[in-house]
C-alpha cells in the first residue's frame, strides 16, 4: 500500500479493475472493482480461499492476462494499453516470476535456467555469466550451477527460481504459493529469502498464498473474498 | 531472442527413443528419394558420359536410336571428309562408322535371354573413346571373329566371359578382351571389327551411325549445318554428349515420375510421424510454455524453438536415410533401356547435389510436419498454460 504521506507514487496502482472467464456459454465473474495502491519496496501478501481471484490478481499485476475494464499502472506503465508484444517485453524487464511448482526447464541446467531471462536483454555472454553467478551466491547455489532440475531439492529449485526472478533486477516480483510444494523446513528459508530480497535489494513482493504462516513474512495482508477485497491487514513486527 | 538451439537439442535427447523412431520413419523416405535421384544420376552417368565432348554422332535424320538408323556408306564418306574433321598422323580423318545390331544372349543367373548391343567399329573407335581400356584380355584382331565384351555383360550373360565364345548370326565369335569405360554405356556392350559385323548381319554397305572427332569442338555448328543442309544427306548430327543424354531422358524421366510419387506417398506418412510426434511434445511441456511467455519470450521464440526441434529430429532422419543410400553405390542395375531396347547397366551415384536436395527435402518433411504444433504452441494462452504445470 502507499505510505500515505504522498511522498513516493506507487509501483503499482489499480482501478476499478474487473476480470471474468468465459465457461462454455457462461460468464463467470472473478473480479469485480478491485482498486488498491501496492507502493515501490512493499511486501503484499494476497490471501483468500480457492477460487478467490488472488491467482487471477496476481496474473493481472504481472502482465500475463489483461483486465476486462478499469486502469492498471505498474511503475506508471498502463499495462493495459499494451500490445501482446510489447507486454512480452514489459514482462522481460520488469517482472520477476516465482511459481508453486518452480516451473524449471528440465532440459536445462540450474546456470542455464537462471540465463533465460537474460536471453532478452542485449547483454554478452560474459556480463550473463557475471549476472547469473551473483544471483545463484545470493541464493547460496553458487555450487549447485550445473545441476539439472531433477538433480536438486525442492528448496533447492525454488532458490534457483528465486535467482532467475532476480537476474534482470525486475522492481516487482510476484510469487504464487511459492512455498505450496516444500516442506515447513525449506519453505521458512524461502520465505525468509524473499524477506531479504525485499529488505536489502528493496524489490517490491507481491506473494499469493493461503497460508497464514507464509503470509506473516509480509509487511501486510490483503484479503480476497469472492473477487472483492474484503479486509487489509498490518502486520505487525515489520 | 530466440531461446538457446541447446533447449531444442537436449529436448530431443531427452526423448531420444521417440526421435529415433520419428527420425528413423523419415530415414526411410530420404532413402528411397536419395535412391531415385542417385539411380537418375547413375543413369545419367552412364549414358552421358557415354560421350565424348569432342566427338560428333551422325545418324539418319528422325531416327531416335542407332538401331533405327542407316547411313550409306557414300554419305559416311562424305562426312569425313568435312573440313572440321581432325585428321590422324597420317592425314586419314579420326571417325569411326558403326554398325550396331541387337543380339539375344541367355542371362548366367536365369538363362532368360535378354538384349545386348553388338557393335561393329573401326580400331579408329579406341582412339575416339579414350575412356575405353582393355582390363583383360586383348583388342580384337581385324578381319576375325574376335569380340572384346564390356565387363559388364561378361559377367552377367552366358559365353560373355573371357575365353568364352559366344554364338550368333551364324556363327561363334570368340571373347579375346574385356573393356572397362568406367561405368559407361560401353560397359553394357560388345564390340567387333565392323566389316567382319556387317556381313554377318547382312547389312554390307549400310552403318547404323558415325562419330567423328571435330578437330575444334567450337566449330559445331558449323558442321552441322554443313550436314544437314547437304541435300545428299539425309542425316542429323549431334554432340556425342547429347546423342546419349537424349537416349537416357526416357527411362530418365520413368524413374523420377515413379520415385517422385512413391516418395510423395511415402512422405505423408512420416510427415504424419512428425507431426504426432511433435503435438506429443508440445502437450507434454504446455506448462514450459506458459512459464516461456510469462519470462517474456514472445509466441515468435516459442514457434521457432519447437520448429527448429522438428527440423533437428529431420536433420538426424535425413543424415541416417543419407547414410543408408550412400551404401547403395555398391549395387548395379542392369535392365532394358527403352530407346535402345537393349540391356543397359548402371549404378547408384551420389553427387553433392543429390546430398544437398536430400536434406532440404528432410528439411521440409520436418518444417511441414512441425508447423502445426509449433503454432499450436505459440497460439497458447499463458495463464491456461500455466495452469497445466
Amino acid at each position: 500500500m502507499s505510505d500515505g504521506n504522498g511522498a513516493a507514487p506507487p509501483l503499482v496502482r489499480l482501478h476499478d479493475i474487473t476480470k471474468s472467464y468465459k465457461r462454455g456459454a457462461q460468464i463467470v465473474p472473478v473480479l469485480s472493482g478491485i482498486s488498491f495502491d501496492i507502493g515501490a519496496g512493499e511486501f503484499l501478501a494476497l490471501m483468500g480461499p480457492s477460487g478467490s481471484g488472488k491467482s487471477t490478481l496476481l496474473n493481472l499485476i504481472a502482465g500475463i492476462d489483461q483486465p476486462d475494464s478499469g486502469e492498471l499502472l505498474v511503475d506508471g506503465v498502463n499495462i493495459g494499453a499494451l500490445s501482446e508484444v510489447e507486454l512480452a517485453d514489459w514482462r522481460a524487464g520488469n517482472v520477476g516470476f516465482i511459481f508453486q511448482f518452480y516451473n524449471l526447464m528440465p532440459v536445462l541446467t540450474a546456470f542455464e535456467n537462471v540465463e533465460l531471462p537474460l536471453l532478452l536483454a542485449s547483454l554478452s555472454r560474459a556480463e550473463r555469466r557475471d549476472h547469473v553467478e551473483a544471483v545463484l551466491e545470493l541464493v547460496g547455489l553458487q555450487d549447485r550451477a550445473e545441476h539439472y532440475p531433477n538433480e536438486l531439492s525442492g528448496g533447492q529449485q525454488q532458490r534457483v527460481a528465486i535467482a532467475r526472478a532476480l537476474v534482470s533486477d525486475p522492481n516487482l516480483i510476484v510469487a504464487d504459493e511459492p512455498t505450496g510444494d516444500l516442506d515447513r523446513e525449506s519453505a521458512e528459508d524461502i520465505l525468509k529469502l524473499m524477506q531479504t530480497l525485499n529488505r536489502e535489494l528493496h524489490k517490491t513482493i507481491i506473494l499469493v498464498t493461503h497460508d497464514a504462516r507464509a503470509a506473516a513474512h509480509a509487511h501486510a495482508i490483503m484479503h480476497l473474498e469472492k473477487g472483492e477485497l474484503s479486509a487489509r491487514e498490518e502486520v505487525t513486527g515489520h | 531472442m530466440a531461446l538457446p538451439l541447446s533447449y531444442s537439442l537436449r529436448n530431443l535427447w531427452t526423448r531420444k527413443l521417440t526421435t529415433l523412431l520419428t527420425a528413423g520413419g523419415m530415414a526411410l523416405v530420404v532413402f528411397v528419394f536419395a535412391a531415385v535421384l542417385m539411380l537418375e544420376a547413375g543413369l545419367n552417368h552412364t549414358l552421358v558420359d557415354t560421350g565424348n565432348v569432342e566427338n560428333v554422332i551422325a545418324i539418319r535424320k528422325g531416327a531416335g536410336a542407332e538401331i533405327q538408323s542407316g547411313i550409306l556408306r557414300p554419305a559416311a564418306g562424305l562426312i569425313e571428309s568435312q573440313p572440321q574433321v581432325e585428321t590422324g598422323p597420317d592425314g586419314a580423318p579420326l571417325s569411326s562408322k558403326e554398325t550396331v545390331v541387337l543380339i539375344s544372349l541367355q542371362k548366367r543367373s536365369d538363362d532368360k535371354p535378354s538384349n545386348v548391343t553388338a557393335r561393329g567399329v573401326g580400331m579408329l573407335a579406341f582412339n575416339l573413346r579414350p575412356q575405353i581400356r582393355i582390363a583383360a584380355g586383348r583388342v580384337f584382331r581385324p578381319g576375325s571373329h574376335e569380340l572384346v565384351v564390356g565387363k559388364s555383360i561378361a559377367s552377367k550373360f552366358q559365353g560373355a566371359g573371357l575365353g568364352e565364345v559366344i554364338h550368333f548370326a551364324g556363327g561363334n565369335w570368340n571373347v579375346v578382351g574385356i573393356i572397362d569405360s568406367d561405368g559407361s554405356g560401353f560397359d553394357s556392350e560388345i564390340w567387333g571389327d565392323a566389316e567382319q559385323l556387317m556381313p554377318a548381319f547382312r547389312r554390307q554397305s549400310v552403318f547404323s551411325s558415325m562419330v567423328v572427332k571435330l578437330a575444334d569442338p567450337s566449330t559445331f555448328d558449323a558442321f552441322k549445318h554443313a550436314i544437314e543442309s547437304d541435300p545428299r544427306l539425309t542425316v542429323e548430327v549431334k554432340r556425342e554428349r547429347q546423342f546419349y543424354a537424349d537416349q537416357s531422358e526416357a527411362m530418365a524421366t520413368f524413374i523420377r515420375v515413379l520415385g517422385m510419387t512413391l516418395t510423395a506417398i511415402f512422405s505423408i506418412g512420416a510427415i504424419i510421424g512428425a507431426m504426432i510426434t511433435m503435438y506429443s511434445a508440445v502437450a507434454n511441456r504446455t506448462g514450459e510454455i506458459g512459464t516461456l511467455r510469462a519470462l517474456g519470450f514472445r509466441r515468435s521464440a516459442v514457434m521457432g524453438a519447437f520448429l527448429v526441434e522438428s527440423l533437428l529430429q529431420a536433420l538426424v532422419g535425413g543424415i541416417i536415410g543419407l547414410f543408408m543410400a550412400s551404401f547403395m553405390q555398391l549395387v548395379t542395375v542392369s535392365t532394358m533401356n527403352f530407346q535402345s531396347f537393349a540391356e543397359l547397366a548402371f549404378g547408384f551415384t551420389m553427387t553433392p547435389g543429390i546430398i544437398i536436395k536430400t536434406l532440404l527435402f528432410s528439411l521440409l518433411m520436418g518444417l511441414i510436419g512441425g508447423f502445426m504444433p509449433a503454432a499450436r504452441a505459440a497460439g497458447m494462452n499463458i495463464v491456461t498454460a500455466l495452469r497445466s504445470v
